[in-house]
């Protein structure tokens, strides 16, 4: 297997894009990664482009070649991956793998979603297609209350509180207020994200992330490209990827994700860390329940101390771990396709040590964590400044 | 001897209520008018997810717990409504489907105002006696409607009644049915009208009164029997003033009908109201009581049968428990609930 | 919204939907709601037929759903569970006849035959499972 990096990111900023479509959104993330990667477009052999829900929301299929035509890279391979939420994650490791493999030498991995060009009311349906239509959505489930089942079960098992989760919406919306890229770039206090109206109890307005237009892209290469176009490559050192029942009520434990921790488990082996090893750590925090979820599965605490852990500000910026610095889905905002790729962006810059303001102090290792649905899919990668 | 009759019975009644003040406060009327005019207090609603089907169903499955047989023995299904949730498709597949009767039965629908219930028992007997099914299910069931504002939105409720018929451990024979039927203009809607229209007073001497009288008379005649001969009458309601008239006019003591006037507390559920009443009343009857019980439907008609309790069978879930279990609403609630409120 | 308005995509359900028709591998003794015709623990020596679920189970965990999907705009504020049956089996349902602040986790609970949902005034009437307190 080849040693794969990345060696170029770009992103357009998270937010309600009135002015701009799903195709300016992918060329400007797609022109910002390559410049950034030093490398002209010809020397790119293929695109992976995530995006869950095109189709719904923009009434396009056929999102390969728009991807590959809105950067101006015909006539080389471009393949839409879509894997709902996670969309964005799997098409960097398809890219990751392609290279791994020895197929190729540069590839981009994009993601996009377009998600205001719809009514809300739409927008939302198309997000249920990430549950299982036929068991869950059929009866009136949305994607909210799945979560919601979650959170309520997690506070029956473990005495999770509705304001341990608030804590995360006020530790996101605080991280987000520093990076120039996020859609809410504004401070919550605890009081605002508790009274904020209900959705699906006990999860209310603050605890979910919104409706979000953006896209982001990187450049990945082998190890003997990246050492000759990049001064500051970022290895790519685990990643690994698994499923589960596409209905939540299926699984054996609505509070375990399953695929999140074997995925962890898988890719923290291949680069050789232990959960304690990890700075900084973006994951799908598609709700505050999904964070401390993540934070549990992925190793950082034990089992049910998510909730706890939260509170006493373990997971701030610059604390053991730094979750979700960019702000994560909750303030970046959570273009569906967009976020995996944002996520790698982050770690990128985290480790570049160009994060500005929300610069972790010595970061060496960067995981992200990218989930589809209420977990049917987790996909995660771990990142290195030093290639091991 | 071989008795030809009921299984087993089921009930089903919404739980959620409005009364009579609330409605009446809406449409600045003096609320003492319809108590003491209809002799009614309240009548059930349906929840928002329910209709004649989903009633239907649920009585439907009581009454197979009862009779204790195999819904696959089924071999009919009529369901009598004038609140089908299709114009054209049938409730009864849905009720067959729902508590596994499919697929070798006959099935169909049936629409005759508040007495299409009873029709339904007649066919189910008939093609029981005539051999050709073994057993029937007999459905009356409504979600039925009345204008706002309009003096039937006081009464028109929703419930449902479900009858087994057949010959093999029958709990009650049903010794002798017969009807009598006009055309007379007395309540009618017309296709793809939401709401009904009424005569008003018509529907009272010439279209209710003259039916259930005649009908009444025709089955004492015929099995040459009295008033003095049954245990309890039970006769349509479509308010609590109407049955207690034809009742007095036919001599029939008020003890006699009381048990299986439930108008009062309901409402007029339409095909579900003189089966609803009957299934009262056999959930307290004793084994040899007679039973004479008479409908009513607008356009119109009367179905009149007379029906002797010959093995007593407990109902696990009788209509007391349905009348008893209830929620007040308020109009806004009430709208909601009637999807009156246009989204 | 197809799998509402489909007519082959629901019909295909309707057992399931209204009388929980589920599945039993009669060599472990497991059942399958919604049925599955091959046992994931015995494999090739599994040996599936149909089981009816008898309709009861209790809360396993619940939310009140304020913000509907569209469709479901009339039941607002409406309860969606995880109900565990007797026989195993999870399922997602709604929970009616209740008010929000009585249902609890561990609560019993019955089936009952509902409208689920419609196709608009003119499309087809879905119904199905809700569970109501048992």
């Amino acid at each position: 297997m080849q040693k794969v990096a990345v060696i170029g990111a770009g992103q357009t900023k998270f937010g309600e894009h009135w002015e701009k479509s799903f195709r300016d959104l992918m060329a400007e993330a797609g022109k910002k990664a390559i410049e950034d990667a030093n490398i002209s477009g010809n020397d790119i052999q293929a695109v992976y482009g995530g995006t869950m829900s095109a189709g719904r929301m923009i009434g396009q299929e056929h999102i390969g070649a728009l991807i590959a035509d809105s950067m101006g890279l015909n006539p080389i391979p471009s393949t839409r991956v879509e894997n709902a939420c996670a969309s964005g994650g799997t098409a960097f490791r398809e890219a990751y793998m392609a290279i791994a493999g020895g197929h190729y030498d540069i590839v981009v991995a994009g993601g996009v979603e377009k998600m205001t060009d719809v009514f809300t009311s739409q927008a939302s349906l198309a997000l249920g297609g990430a549950a299982d239509q036929e068991w869950e959505v059929f009866f009136g489930a949305t994607f909210p209350a799945l979560y919601a089942l979650i959170a309520r079960r997690h506070m029956h098992e473990y005495g999770t509180t509705e304001e341990q989760m608030a804590r995360v919406a006020v530790k996101n919306h605080h991280n987000g207020s520093l990076n120039p890229n996020a859609q809410y770039r504004r401070d919550v206090t605890l009081e605002q994200v508790m009274s904020s109206s209900k959705v699906a109890d006990p999860l209310k307005l603050l605890d979910c992330s919104p409706i979000t237009d953006g896209a982001a892209a990187v450049v990945l290469a082998s190890e003997k490209i990246a050492r000759k176009y990049c001064d500051d490559p970022i290895w790519v050192l685990g990643s690994a990827q698994a499923s589960d029942t596409l209905a939540l009520h299926d699984r054996e434990s609505l509070t375990t994700l399953k695929s999140s921790v074997i995925a962890g488990r898988e890719a923290m082996k291949q680069a050789g860390v232990k959960p304690t090893d990890i700075n900084i750590a973006e994951v799908h925090d598609c709700f505050t329940i999904a964070e401390i979820c993540a934070v549990e599965d992925l190793g950082f605490v034990e089992k049910g101390k998510g909730g706890k852990a939260e509170e006493d500000g373990m997971f701030d910026l610059n604390s053991n771990i730094s979750v979700n610095p960019s702000g994560g889905l909750k303030a970046c905002g959570h273009p569906v396709g967009a976020t995996g790729i944002k996520q790698v962006i982050e770690a990128v810059e985290q480790l570049r040590g160009e994060a500005g303001k929300r610069q972790v102090d010595g970061a060496e290792t960067a995981l992200t964590h990218n989930v589809g649905g209420t977990g049917a899919t987790a996909v995660v990668h771990i990142f290195s400044k030093e290639g091991n | 001897m071989k008795h030809f009759g009921i299984v087993g019975y089921g009930a089903y009644v919404p739980r959620y209520r409005i009364k009579v003040e609330e409605i009446a406060k809406i449409w600045g009327k003096n609320p003492e008018d319809y108590k003491k005019g209809l002799l009614i207090r309240e009548k059930s609603v349906p929840d928002v997810d329910e209709d004649a089907a989903t009633i239907a169903v649920s009585a439907s499955l009581n009454a197979i717990e009862m009779a204790g047989i195999n819904p696959q023995e089924l071999d009919a299904i009529y369901v009598g409504s004038e609140s089908h949730p299709y114009a054209v498709k049938p409730t009864g597949t849905v009720v067959a489907e729902a508590i596994g009767a499919t697929p070798n039965l006959t099935s169909a629908d049936y629409e005759f105002a508040c007495k299409a219930g009873t029709a339904a028992m007649q066919t189910c007997l008939g093609m029981v006696k005539g051999g050709m099914i073994k057993y029937g299910l007999a459905i009356g069931a409504d979600t039925s409607q009345g204008r706002p504002g309009d003096a039937l939105e006081y009464t028109a409720a929703a419930g449902g009644a479900a009858y087994i018929i057949g010959s093999e451990n029958v709990m009650a024979e049903i010794e002798e049915t017969c009807s009598f039927t006009t055309d007379t203009p007395d309540f009618w809607r017309r296709a793809g009208q939401e709401y009904p229209r009424h005569g008003a007073r018509f529907t009272g001497e010439p279209a209710y009164f003259k039916h259930v009288l005649s009908a009444t008379r025709m089955l004492l005649e015929k099995t040459g029997t009295t008033i003095d001969d049954y245990d309890y009458v039970v006769l349509h309601q479509p308010n609590g003033k109407f049955p207690l008239r034809a009742a007095k006019t036919l001599g029939v003591p008020k003890e006699k009908i009381t048990p299986g006037l439930l108008v009062p507390e309901i409402g007029n559920t339409y095909s579900g109201a003189s089966i609803l009443g009957l299934a009262a009343v056999l959930d307290e009857a004793k084994e040899g009581d007679r039973i004479l019980m008479t409908s009513f439907g607008s356009g119109a008609g009367s179905d009149s049968f007379s029906i002797r309790v010959i093995k007593k069978k407990e109902n696990k879930h009788p209509v007391k428990s349905y009348v008893e279990k209830r929620e007040y609403l308020n109009y806004g609630q009430y709208a909601k609930h009637r999807r009156k409120i246009r989204m | 919204m197809p799998h509402r308005k489909s007519l082959s995509l629901v019909w295909r359900r309707y057992p399931q939907r209204y009388q929980l028709i589920g599945s039993k591998c009669l060599t472990c003794g497991t059942h399958f709601f919604p049925p599955r015709d091959f046992c994931p623990k015995c494999r090739r020596k599994g040996e599936i037929v149909e089981q009816k679920m008898k309709g009861t189970g209790k809360i396993h965990s619940f939310t009140v759903v304020r913000v509907p999907q569209e469709g479901f705009e009339m039941e607002v504020p409406y309860v969606l569970a995880v109900v565990e049956l007797d026989e195993g089996p999870k399922l997602t349902a709604q929970i009616i006849s209740v008010k929000p602040d009585e249902v609890s986790i561990g609560m019993p609970v019955k089936m009952v035959f509902r409208r689920i949902s419609e196709d608009g005034d003119s499309g087809i009437i879905n119904y199905g499972y809700k569970f109501e307190k048992a």
